[in-house]
């Protein structure tokens, strides 16, 4: 079967920091990548450095980056599901999974990217994951989506094991760059610390642009 | 946004004064303030559209600032604001960054809901 992507992640970088290698990789196989965006960040704390952005501005521009982010990533289909950042823990898990289940119905991935729920430190990461479980166990379980999950929680080894499926993303190393790049209110700060030609004295950010892990959900 | 003029936003807050005020109210030290450092506990708190009535309302100190503003039945208060702006809708913008620019506190009032 052709497979087909679908991307869940409630802030416009998540996917950038998370998986910008491997959709890079899915996009150069031909594979159809559907990002579905949950919010726009709105209440994020970085303004641009030097500040450009502020608390009310903040959701327009951070909506531009996450559409030249599409562009840099060849993503196609983009879809911002218009929920509030930092409210997602606080809805019935069952009216977002609703909106989660009619991108699902609609696309037809034979493999969804989401958060771990439990494991992925934002509680707006830890509510998107578990919403999009939410949707995925309403399907029989022969017809479900293979769901991997991105973690990161200092706690995740000890309670989830190793990640079973690693991507070795070093030949999207530019890519990876480009996409941190687009959401530039997000990550300009952060970028221009790194001199990009040492990259072995900066070992979380070599990590990041090297490597991508996730744990495929287990259903038992 | 600017660094704050104490004078002139002083003169914008009386503009709100006893009259139908929505307020937005944040402070954030960031999501990943635990997972970063195990030491410091992740807090934020955030009010959105609050709706008040201001019978009085002050910003003091040298920079950064506070602010205090009587309500009916109480008070709004915001420290270490730094920057300020009124903005296209003439929304009064207060906020205080950390010295890494990044939004430490908020504190906005407008005469419309905000979005």
């Amino acid at each position: 079967m052709e497979e087909r992507l679908l991307i869940v992640f409630p802030h416009p970088d998540d996917e950038a920091y998370g998986a910008a290698g491997m959709i890079t990789q899915a996009r150069q196989k031909g594979t159809p990548v559907t990002y579905a965006c949950v919010t726009l960040g709105e209440m994020g704390r970085n303004m641009g450095r030097p500040l450009f952005a502020n608390r009310e501005t903040l959701p327009q521009i951070r909506k531009k980056e996450l559409l030249d982010l599409a562009n840099v990533l060849d993503i196609q289909d983009l879809r911002m599901l218009g929920l509030r950042d930092k409210t997602l823990e606080f809805l019935d898990i069952d009216v977002f999974a609703d909106k989660i289940e009619e991108i699902i119905n609609d696309v037809k991935p034979t493999h969804i990217l989401t958060h771990y729920p439990g494991f992925a430190v934002h509680p707006d990461h830890n509510a998107t994951g578990a919403a999009t479980i939410q949707a995925v166990k309403r399907m029989p379980k022969e017809k479900r989506p293979v769901v991997w999950c991105h973690a990161f929680s200092k706690d995740r080894i000890e309670h989830i094991g190793e990640p079973d499926v690693i991507f070795d993303v070093t030949a999207m190393k530019d890519k990876k760059i480009e996409a941190l790049r687009a959401h530039r209110s997000q990550t300009e700060g952060m970028m221009n610390a790194i001199d990009f030609d040492r990259l072995s004295d900066y070992p979380q950010m070599e990590r990041l642009l090297t490597r991508e892990e996730f744990w495929t959900y287990n259903w038992e | 946004m600017q660094p704050i003029h104490k004078e002139t936003v002083q003169k914008k807050i009386q503009t709100f004064l006893n009259k139908d005020v929505y307020v937005h109210l944040e402070t954030t030290n960031g999501a990943y303030a635990s997972h970063v450092n195990e030491k410091v506990m992740t807090v934020g708190a955030f009010i959105r559209n609050g709706k008040v009535t201001i019978s009085n309302g002050k910003i003091t100190g040298e920079g950064p600032y506070r602010v205090g503003l009587q309500i009916d039945l109480g008070w709004i208060y915001a420290e270490g604001l730094t920057d300020w702006e009124i903005d296209e809708e003439g929304r009064l913008l207060l906020a205080g960054h950390d010295f890494e620019g990044r939004l430490a506190v908020a504190l906005q009032l407008s005469e419309h809901p905000f979005s």
